[in-house]
């Protein structure tokens, strides 16, 4: 029987089908980071549970920690350095692996968990972060947990997971010069809802799938969980297996042949379409902000916030309006010309080395608006090395942005910092909720570009063609 | 884990859509290495006044200050309630605060399955259906209660009024008999170690 990409992989990690409708899948990779390691890790000790296979284990230092050049264990949040320091007692105890503060690895577990060969096509991963999903991007079907479930995955290798639907979206068609993946992605959400993809696990495929590098395919899967999907996945390629070869844990050797053989096999069968299918034709997609505090709130930047009172879902209107007041935004203004106070390129969803290209491509040459705040933070001290090397970090510094040291950073006031109260930025990051910036913060999505196109004009803009092609 | 079986209480209405978890509880407000101490941040964007970024007591406008709520032990949300950041330091803080259920018309996915692991049921009905319990159950708080039953899967609001609701087996037995997921799966030791030994032989590399 033809089957999907998510079936193969789903059946070659099948272990059992319970009794109570659930299946226990085996799970290849843990990634844990110091927010949840000291918990987990602590809470399984006094259980008297150790873990199964350390050598399948991972620990990233990103969510707590500090990312102002020079930092050591503390940071701004109260009690942050509890949570460095419980988790790398934590992990030494177990003989975890840790990307520690000072590791040359050290980085945002879903940009490391790439870099570092840990995830490969056809492996399943979880994380207690819901953006595992990032992995879907080279074929891993990789996904966000809790903390008891992290232990369950420690403890036994495995997970209870009952098996989700499917959901297939077509990209077709010719994307425009200076649209990024996030624009495909916020697009998207923003056409079909914050809720589209409920459950389902999302394969992207499609020629527009096809003509995508392999960061940007991380981009599109890593926001999938604000299509609030249980997983994203794209069918691994000769591109995606050329990007996982000599990685330090990709396999070697005759192992690499029989793994990549593998993973040729893993592509949808024909015929094998289950579930909802959405089809996106790219060349309707333009660069893309958020107005509001969904994702879903996403417009053209040439576009206008929209009227509540034009939507027709009751619930839907009541979310907009307290949206437009959080916002401080009226309907019917121009998107362009939103004045910002702050500009953020970070975050697993764009901070590789590709989106810092594109963003440097901008503002090289041209200094931000002036009083404006600028902050990059690369997504690990590796592609930190990188840009360095390419001479991207006196770009951003030159054009008046600081240039930090890898981690989670302002996506969510990881290491105790915010933005201050009121202000309102453009971000390359992933979610535009309520105060997750910071109390009362304002947070616009868009891509690197656009954000650098933003922090010249002090406004929200669009940069030009040339610019971010 | 606390079993859940039935459960009657005073129902707080919160009805926004999208609650995510940074909402129910900021990044700031998980001070410790523990699943305990998390209460105090639940809902804090919300439930506290701040003045230069400091806490300046309890906003009397929000729903959880008022009195009449005191004992909320039921939430009743909108749509997609738990969406966001898989923290499950969102599901430690409401089970301390004292919920033991929250009824939405969904939830996020990963919300949903820490709650069950919790002890917090996590209740799908329609929105008109908790649009009524929120009609009842803040007509007079206190006595309005609202009861819920896991054995038979129903809501039970105003006289008459049964809302029933579905939940996965496995969620309903673990929470029933207050389950160890993990004693569960350990029973399963043997299959899982012969289905290893099969999978390391057709996918090595998969094996470090």
């Amino acid at each position: 029987m033809p089957r999907t990409l998510f079936e193969k992989i789903w059946d070659d990690h099948l272990i059992a089908d319970l009794d109570d409708g659930a299946s226990l899948l085996r799970i290849d990779r843990v990634f844990l980071h110091e927010r949840a390691a000291g918990i987990a890790l602590n809470s399984m000790e006094e259980a008297g549970r150790p873990a199964r296979n350390v050598r399948h284990v991972f620990c990233a230092m990103d969510h707590v920690i500090d990312t102002l050049p020079g930092r050591g264990d503390a940071t701004a949040m109260p009690g942050g350095e509890q949570f460095v320091r419980s988790a790398r007692r934590a992990a030494r105890r177990a003989g975890i692996t840790l990307f520690d503060i000072n590791d040359p690895r050290q980085g945002i577990s879903h940009v490391v968990a790439a870099e570092q060969g840990i995830a490969l096509p056809g492996l399943t991963m979880v994380c207690p972060d819901s953006h595992a999903c990032t992995l879907g991007g080279l074929g891993a079907l990789a996904w966000g947990i809790g903390s008891s479930e992290c232990e369950h995955a420690l403890a036994t290798e495995t997970l209870r997971v009952t098996k989700p639907k499917q959901l297939t979206v077509q990209l077709f068609g010719e994307l425009a010069p200076g649209v990024a993946a996030k624009d495909i992605i916020l697009h998207l959400i923003g056409k079909h809802t914050a809720a589209g993809a409920a459950g389902r696990v999302v394969e992207f495929c499609g020629p527009g799938v096809q003509g995508l590098p392999p960061e940007a395919r991380m981009t599109l899967c890593n926001m999938a969980v604000e299509f609030s999907a249980f997983s994203a996945l794209i069918a691994p390629d000769a591109v995606a297996i050329e990007y996982v070869r000599d990685r330090p844990y990709a396999p070697q050797g005759d192992q690499w042949e029989r793994a990549a053989h593998h993973w040729r096999r893993l592509a949808t069968d024909a015929g094998a379409r289950h579930g909802q299918t959405l089809r996106l034709d790219l060349a309707e997609v333009e660069p893309t902000v958020t107005w509001g505090t969904s994702p879903q709130h996403a417009i053209s930047l040439s576009g206008a916030v929209p009227d509540p009172d034009r939507e027709r879902d009751a619930d839907a209107r009541q979310a907009m309006r307290r949206a437009l007041e959080y916002m401080g935004l009226k309907a019917g203004t121009a998107i362009n010309t939103v004045p910002i106070d702050a500009a953020f390129i970070g975050s697993c969803t764009n901070s590789r080395l590709s989106d810092l290209r594109a963003a440097a491509q901008v503002l090289k040459g041209n200094r931000v608006a002036r009083g404006l705040k600028a902050i990059c933070v690369p997504g690990s001290s590796q592609v930190k090395r990188e840009a360095e090397r390419e001479g991207l970090d006196q770009i951003f510094v030159d054009a008046g942005f600081e240039w930090r040291e890898s981690g989670c950073s302002l996506c969510f006031s990881a290491g105790g910092e915010s933005f201050a109260e009121g202000q309102r930025v453009i971000t390359s990051t992933n979610r535009n909720f309520e105060g997750r910036q910071g109390r009362g913060v304002r947070s616009h999505l868009a891509s690197p570009a656009t954000v650098a196109a933003s922090a010249l004009a002090g406004r929200i803009a669009a940069a030009s063609v040339a610019e971010a092609a | 884990m606390k079993p859940f079986v039935a459960h009657s209480g005073v129902a707080l209405p919160l009805l926004r859509v999208n609650i995510d978890t940074d909402a129910i509880i900021p990044s700031r407000e998980m001070r410790r290495v523990s699943k305990r101490g998390l209460s105090q941040g639940l809902f804090a964007n919300w439930r506290y006044c701040y003045e230069r970024g400091e806490k300046r007591g309890d906003n009397p406008d929000f729903i959880l200050n008022q009195p009449d709520y005191a004992a909320a032990s039921i939430l009743l949300a909108g749509d997609n309630f738990g969406c966001g950041s898989s923290r499950e330091h969102a599901v430690w803080a409401l089970v301390e605060y004292g919920f033991r259920a929250v009824i939405a018309p969904s939830f996020g996915a990963i919300f949903y399955n820490n709650a069950a692991r919790n002890g917090l049921l996590p209740v799908r009905l329609p929105a008109s259906a908790i649009a009524a319990l929120a009609d009842y159950a803040s007509a007079a708080p206190a006595a309005n209660h609202i009861a819920i039953n896991l054995k038979d899967g129903t809501v039970r609001g105003p006289a008459g009024a049964a809302f029933h609701f579905d939940i996965e087996p496995a969620h309903r037995e673990m929470l029933l008999g207050g389950l160890d997921a993990i004693d569960m799966t350990l029973k399963h030791r043997d299959q899982i170690e012969a289905f290893q030994r099969q999978d390391q032989a057709v996918r090595p590399w998969a094996y470090l």
